[in-house]
């Protein structure tokens, strides 16, 4: 077992090195930061003056791979990528171009709210979809299934903007039963998570419904269900032991994968809420140009899910016996 | 004059592939026999008619030429060495179809079906006297999704969206086929260091999380390119092709974020096809590896092309309002329904409320995404129903 | 009367479809006495399966319905009961185990927590005594370490030991009723022999009425009191085992049995059965038999014939029997097949050698770690020799996992062995490139087991076929490729016109034909065939053996038969070769294999299969047609 997961983490780590190299190649090579600092200093009259300050400034006058000027190692590490691309390895994120910030402690910071708006939306968004889904299932073949299946197709073909906009609109301006948007400290904070959160759970239901009930259906036709039935146990016996146990497995690549991205947060939710985690720390760096971060941001972002996939391949060997075993 | 963007050819590309789908259901085989299956399902013809009239809508939209610019004495203007002069505004077949909503505009917003604008202003009454109350419009009761800030019909704007969603939804895919076939393939196949380098790269790419590879990508290349709206001298490239649509890019990055997925299906599928009987009878023959992909690996994987096509439609339509909203999706001067929910937002805690732009996005966007969800499902389970685990 | 357990009494299952109402069983009578084994016979697709789910309620809905008929259970009608009342009765008083034990016990539970299940379900007995009485009856069934295995997950176990789990499951509650469905089908002969001794000997001990639905007729001589035989959601003739194989009644029964391979019938031809079964939508208004039958009278496809008593206890489906129908003047006769089969052998002069093989091994690889190192081998093929001589037949059997198909594949050169040598036609083929074995691929061919994987779904018939001759008979031009294809496709029996068609059009006989086209296409003179027909139909089987038996002579072709079906053996080769984990056990002509085998493990093999009595077979008529006054 602890074999298993030392050599499942040794396979990560080709794949995280291929990630940084190519975000490396993408922000250092492909968009050079003469681009960068012309971006930021304002493309017009800009003077290549101005722009060597700048990059010395925010350590950018390197090479971008090779430092042919340099001997031995140095050829190496006097460049962009080892000075800018290789400490992430170490978590070591840098400071930002624009306010000189230190990325690193930001995003310990931004985290908290990051984790206080989707933790309650994941778990609370999974167990109401997986509720659901088996209600469908129990179901199947009646009208029940039927406008329930459509109506998740309907709800899953409506933009998130859609929810949220209407959200905000219809439980925060028209009913005022939450604050429209915003965020506060410590326990303070709850009035401000409900909206986001109930809204979050309401566009994905739809989307999570369906995957689910095929899951469960696709169980059902199962040769070992129909054994379960030749011995006389009740359907819903035969759903909620012998189809979902089987069935976590499936469900569990779909939820363990996205677990280490709660602490991203999410994107939209966090800019329409105004809610200070990383997503919204993204998008502002994102709209203010500033690559050190958008960069952090991404390699963090793929970490996790090299993590979320590890987390799923551990998973699998608590409920599924086969690879218990192997 | 005609002018061709980029994305254009997706649609034309679009449009061909339909009707030979459209003849190739005719004739014997696999898919005359999902078709007939897909016949039977009532809500799915209805949907693949809806979702044809868009595709129609398109298509309408990306068939455009420049007018020559007229004189005011009449006459077609010529330049110094004789020839025509055209106008920077290259109309699509659309634009003239519905000339009357392009051009029909009021001074602001005035509501659905209104005979007014919908905000008061100094009127002079018939008498002479100046009241404030709401001015009549220029076209009253033509507006049937209201008028924008600026006056222009929210109708227009969201028929103009069509084509936007339409390239992406489809274009993205379809930039993206050839890549996954041929890594898919040849990583399944040949197995060994081929499908491990393979792996390699793309497990490495689908880690990195889509949205913000597609805002990185767009931030570096996206700004530059056709926006939309005129077209510059520069951008007319060969007389008349355009080549650097903003778009176009769009689709590429998009694709670049989810061909993964399509090729791991595919490699998936190779995997088992290779060891089926059939390949082993051509391999009994002395048939090449080559040969073998080409006469029984590539045709057996189209229906997962296919599917893909369908299932991820619908999800990138979605994520192009995303990205617009975000400011990284198409230009502003391209009709989009991302833009046109931008600017609603705005407008939505303007008092009394303005609805109708959020409205027309709302209709037109569910219109296109729940029939293609729908005829997603039954293509994919006519076609193959293990997927249905997916 | 003895007492009689379960009774059905004109049972109707019937499946709505988009193509109308599949009758898949269309009315079903016969009962079964305490401590009785009935056995319920017939082709794929006959309505046995369904049968069975009908009497255990478990058929799948709402597409499919008990349309009509009683399925009386002591004395009592279950089919009106509600589902409760049902769900007291399934596990209880009727229980069942099927085919496929890899798949019919649930991975993610232990064995030992899905028979508990059912003991605390319906004896309501606590935990520990319901463990108890687990491991007892894990006991009964002859697993080792009942208490060990009891925390066993099922991919832990084989093949063998799920299936026994899955018959302690269903016997744990004494079951009135215990229906077997093809318990036997999907594991090897030895296991097989095993399996059906447990049931039987558990039957005794019980008391428990059996329903064993098989496609083994020699399984059911061996072991059934009654046989029904099915075809087409008919009871065509229902008889007390002896009597039915003694002389069986109905043509269908009379052609089925004739179809079986074996000893008795080498150097003649197989008796086959015309058309095809008709679809469950669309049988024919009187005899479901009507349109196939080698004795149909006028009068068949409109007057369905009743299930009447011939002799005591013999009921049989067919208006040959019944004088009043024969009076009547739509007894004559439509079609009159004649009864005695050709003769189809090969002559036995010149055997040269075609192809020797010495010493083969095919070892695979086993990689592990980080860096993929190989850290052992799987011998699939451990050395091997066999020789296979000029128009004759070799045989290479063995249960699965033996290496048998590795070897077959190794020989043509689909798989590259790991050393020995391979001389075919005096040339040795390990050592050349495969570039140049191109001459010699168009001599070695293979024709496969599963008719449906074998065709690519996307090529019409003719392009298929015509793959092989555009790479290795580059002479031929466009019209004399297409001259070859129809040669082909006329020689096993299609017709020329089929070659525009795609493979979905087609039934699992006419693929295999198709498979055989394609071999036979490019001249081979060795062909190989891999389970050939150990996924069809018997009547279909006997189709292909005689087709194959046929270009056998007329080509003098050599065929490496690869096989685990003994009677396939018996009845097609000229020489055995029995494998056992990757080597040859024991070699020689196929009569002295099979009346005086050496090694330990063909005995084994050979005292593990059911055989019918030599004596029986030729006595097999069908019924005259003796039209009454």
């Amino acid at each position: 077992m602890l074999t298993y997961i030392i050599r499942r983490i040794l396979y990560a780590v080709p794949i995280i090195l291929g990630v940084n190299i190519l975000t490396a190649v993408l922000f250092f090579y492909v968009n050079t930061p003469d681009d960068m600092a012309r971006k930021i200093l304002g493309e017009k009259n800009v003077t290549p003056a101005a722009i060597e300050n700048w990059k010395r400034d925010h350590g950018y006058n390197l090479p971008a791979f090779l430092n042919a000027g340099e001997k031995g190692t140095a050829k190496l590490t006097q460049t962009v990528f080892f000075q800018k691309s290789v400490p992430l390895l170490w978590f070591d994120f840098g400071r930002s171009d624009r306010n000189n910030i230190d990325i690193g402690n930001e995003i310990r910071h931004r985290m908290w709210p990051s984790l206080a708006i989707s933790v309650p939306m994941f778990v609370i968004g999974v167990v109401i979809d997986l509720f659901l889904a088996m209600m469908l299932a129990y179901y199947r073949g009646t009208y029940l299934d039927l406008w329930g299946l459509f109506l998740g197709v309907a709800m899953m073909s409506v933009s998130t903007l859609f929810y949220i906009i209407g959200g905000q609109y219809f439980l925060g301006k028209v009913l005022k039963l939450f604050p429209v948007s915003g965020y506060d400290t410590g326990l303070y904070s709850a009035k401000f998570i409900i909206l986001p959160v109930v809204i979050g759970i309401i566009s994905t239901v739809g989307s999570g419904v369906r995957f689910y009930r095929t899951v469960f259906l696709e169980e059902i036709n199962k040769d070992y269900i129909r054994t379960a039935r030749a011995k006389g146990l009740s359907e819903g016996k035969v759903l909620f032991k012998h189809a979902l146990k089987n069935a976590m497995i499936p469900v569990l690549t779909n939820v363990v994968v996205s677990i280490p991205f709660l602490f991203y947060g999410s994107l939209i939710m966090e800019t329409f809420f105004a809610i200070p985690g990383l997503g919204n720390f993204t998008i502002e760096a994102i709209q203010a140009q500033d690559f050190a971060i958008v960069r952090s941001m991404v390699y963090l972002g793929s970490i996790l899910y090299i993590v979320g996939l590890i987390l799923t391949d551990i998973s699998y060997t608590l409920v599924d016996p086969r690879v218990r075993f192997e | 004059m005609p002018v061709i963007l980029a994305t254009d050819l997706i649609v034309y590309f679009l449009a061909g592939s339909i009707v030979y789908f459209a003849i190739a259901t005719r004739k014997e085989g696999i898919l005359s026999s999902a078709w007939r299956e897909l016949k039977r399902n009532r809500l799915a013809m209805a949907s693949l008619a809806i979702l044809l009239a868009y595709a129609g809508v398109a298509l309408l939209d990306s068939v455009r030429y420049r007018d020559p610019v007229v004189e005011d004495n009449g006459r077609v203007a010529r330049a110094a060495d004789g020839s025509v002069i055209y106008s920077a505004q290259a109309l699509s077949l659309l634009d003239r179809a519905v000339e009357g909503l392009r051009t029909n505009t009021e001074k602001t917003y005035s509501a659905p079906f209104a005979s007014t604008l919908y905000s008061k202003e100094s009127v002079e009454l018939p008498d002479g006297t100046i009241k404030r109350d709401y001015p009549p419009l220029k076209h009253p009761r033509s507006h049937w999704l209201g008028t924008d800030k600026v006056g222009n019909d929210v109708l227009y704007t969201a028929l103009k969206g069509v084509r936007t969603g339409i390239v992406i939804g489809a274009g993205t895919t379809i930039v993206i086929i050839p890549f996954a076939i041929f890594f898919g393939v040849f990583a399944g196949y040949y197995g060994g260091f081929i499908d491990d380098i393979v792996q390699y790269i793309y497990t490495t790419l689908a880690s990195i999380p889509g949205v913000l590879l597609i805002v990185a990508f767009m931030l570096l290349f996206g700004s530059s390119g056709y926006q939309g709206g005129l077209i510059s001298r520069s951008e007319i490239y060969l007389k008349f092709f355009v080549p650097n649509d903003r778009l176009f890019w769009l689709c590429l990055i998009l694709g670049i974020t989810s061909w993964t997925d399509l090729c791991r299906l595919i490699r998936g599928e190779t995997l088992k096809l290779r060891e089926l009987e059939y390949v082993q009878a051509s391999r009994a023959f002395g048939i090449s590896k080559p040969g073998i992909i080409y006469r029984h690996i590539v045709p057996n994987v189209m229906h997962l092309v296919l599917i893909t096509f369908v299932l991820q439609f619908s999800g990138l339509v979605l994520a192009e309002a995303i990205l617009s909203y975000i400011g990284i999706g198409v230009g502003p001067e391209m009709g989009s329904w991302g833009n046109m929910i931008n600017t609603a937002r705005l407008e939505l805690s303007r008092d009394p409320v303005v609805w109708w732009n959020l409205f027309g996005a709302f209709l037109f966007m569910l219109a296109l995404v729940l029939p293609a969800n729908i005829f997603g499902d039954a293509v994919r389970d006519a076609l193959d129903p293990r997927l249905r685990f997916r | 009367m003895p007492d009689i357990v379960i009774e059905i009494k004109g049972l109707k299952t019937w499946f709505k479809t988009p193509k109308g109402v599949s009758k898949a069983v269309d009315g079903v009578s016969f009962s079964i006495p305490k401590g009785g084994t009935f056995a319920l016979v017939g082709e794929s697709g006959c309505g046995k399966s369904v049968t069975a789910l009908s009497i255990i309620q478990l058929i799948p809905e709402p597409a499919g319905y008990i349309a009509g008929g009683n399925i009386i259970l002591n004395n009592r009608d279950i089919v009106p009961l509600s589902e409760r009342e049902k769900r007291d009765i399934r596990g209880n008083n009727i229980s069942m185990i099927f085919q496929e034990p890899m798949t019919s016990l649930n991975p993610v539970f232990t064995v030992g927590d899905q028979i508990v299940e059912t003991i605390m379900l319906h004896q309501g007995k606590s935990g520990a005594e319901a463990k108890a009485a687990a491991i007892e009856m894990f006991e009964k069934v002859g697993l080792p370490d009942p208490a060990g295995i009891f925390y066993e997950y099922p991919h832990r176990l084989s093949g063998g030991m799920r299936q026994r789990v899955m018959i302690a499951i269903a016997l744990a509650c004494r079951p009135d009723l215990l229906i077997a469905d093809e318990p036997t089908t999907a594991l090897d002969v030895t296991i097989q022999d095993q399996i059906i001794k447990l049931i039987k000997e558990l039957q005794a001990e019980m008391g428990t009425a059996v329903l064993l639905i098989t496609h083994n007729l020699a399984l059911v001589y061996q072991n059934a009191e009654t046989v029904g035989v099915m075809y087409a959601g008919k009871m065509a003739e229902l008889a007390p085992a002896k009597a039915l194989f003694r002389d069986p009644m109905h043509p269908y029964t009379v052609k089925l049995l004739r179809s079986i391979p074996g000893q008795e019938k080498r150097g003649k031809a197989l008796d086959t059965i015309r058309g095809t079964v008709p679809p469950a939508t669309s049988y024919p208004a009187g005899c479901h038999f009507s349109g196939r039958c080698p004795r149909e009278m006028e009068g068949c496809a409109a007057i369905e014939p009743p299930l009447a008593e011939r002799a005591p206890g013999h009921f049989a489906a067919c208006h040959l029997h019944d004088p009043e129908f024969m009076a009547k003047p739509w007894s004559k006769p439509l079609r009159h097949e004649p009864d005695a089969m050709p003769p189809l052998s090969v002559p036995h002069d010149k055997r040269e050698r075609l192809l020797e093989v010495k010493n083969l091994k095919t070892h695979y690889p086993v990689r592990k770690g980080l860096l993929k190192r190989v850290v052992g081998h799987v011998k699939a093929v451990d050395g091997i020799d066999l020789v296979v001589r000029k128009g004759s037949t070799l045989a290479l059997v063995g249960e699965s996992g033996c290496g048998k198909t590795t070897a077959g594949k190794s020989i043509i050169q689909l798989i590259r062995p790991t050393s020995g040598e391979i001389v075919f036609k005096g040339r040795e083929l390990t050592r050349v490139k495969e570039s140049e074995l191109k001459p010699v691929r168009s001599l070695m061919q293979i024709i496969f087991q599963d008719p449906y994987s074998s065709l690519n779904p996307r090529l019409t018939i003719k392009d298929t076929i015509e793959e092989g001759v555009r790479a290795l008979k580059t002479g031929l031009d466009k019209k004399g490729r297409l001259d070859k294809v129809t040669e082909v496709l006329e020689r096993v029996g299609l017709t020329a016109d089929m070659m525009w068609r795609y493979p979905h059009e087609f039934s699992g006989g006419q693929r295999q034909r198709i498979g055989i086209a394609r071999a036979l296409a490019v001249d081979p003179e060795f062909i190989v065939c891999d389970e050939a027909v150990s996924a069809l139909d018997v009547s279909v089987q006997a189709q292909i053996l005689n087709l194959l038996k046929s270009i056998q002579r007329d080509f003098g072709l050599s065929f490496l038969f690869i096989t685990h079906d003994l009677a396939v053996v018996e009845y097609i080769a000229d020489e055995v070769a029995v494998m056992y984990a990757g080597k040859i056990v024991e070699r020689g002509t196929t009569e002295e294999i099979f009346s005086n085998p050496r090694h330990d493990y063909t005995k084994k093999l050979l005292s593990a299969i059911p055989r019918l009595d030599p004596g029986l077979v030729s006595a097999w008529k069908l019924p005259d047609h003796k039209p009454g006054r």
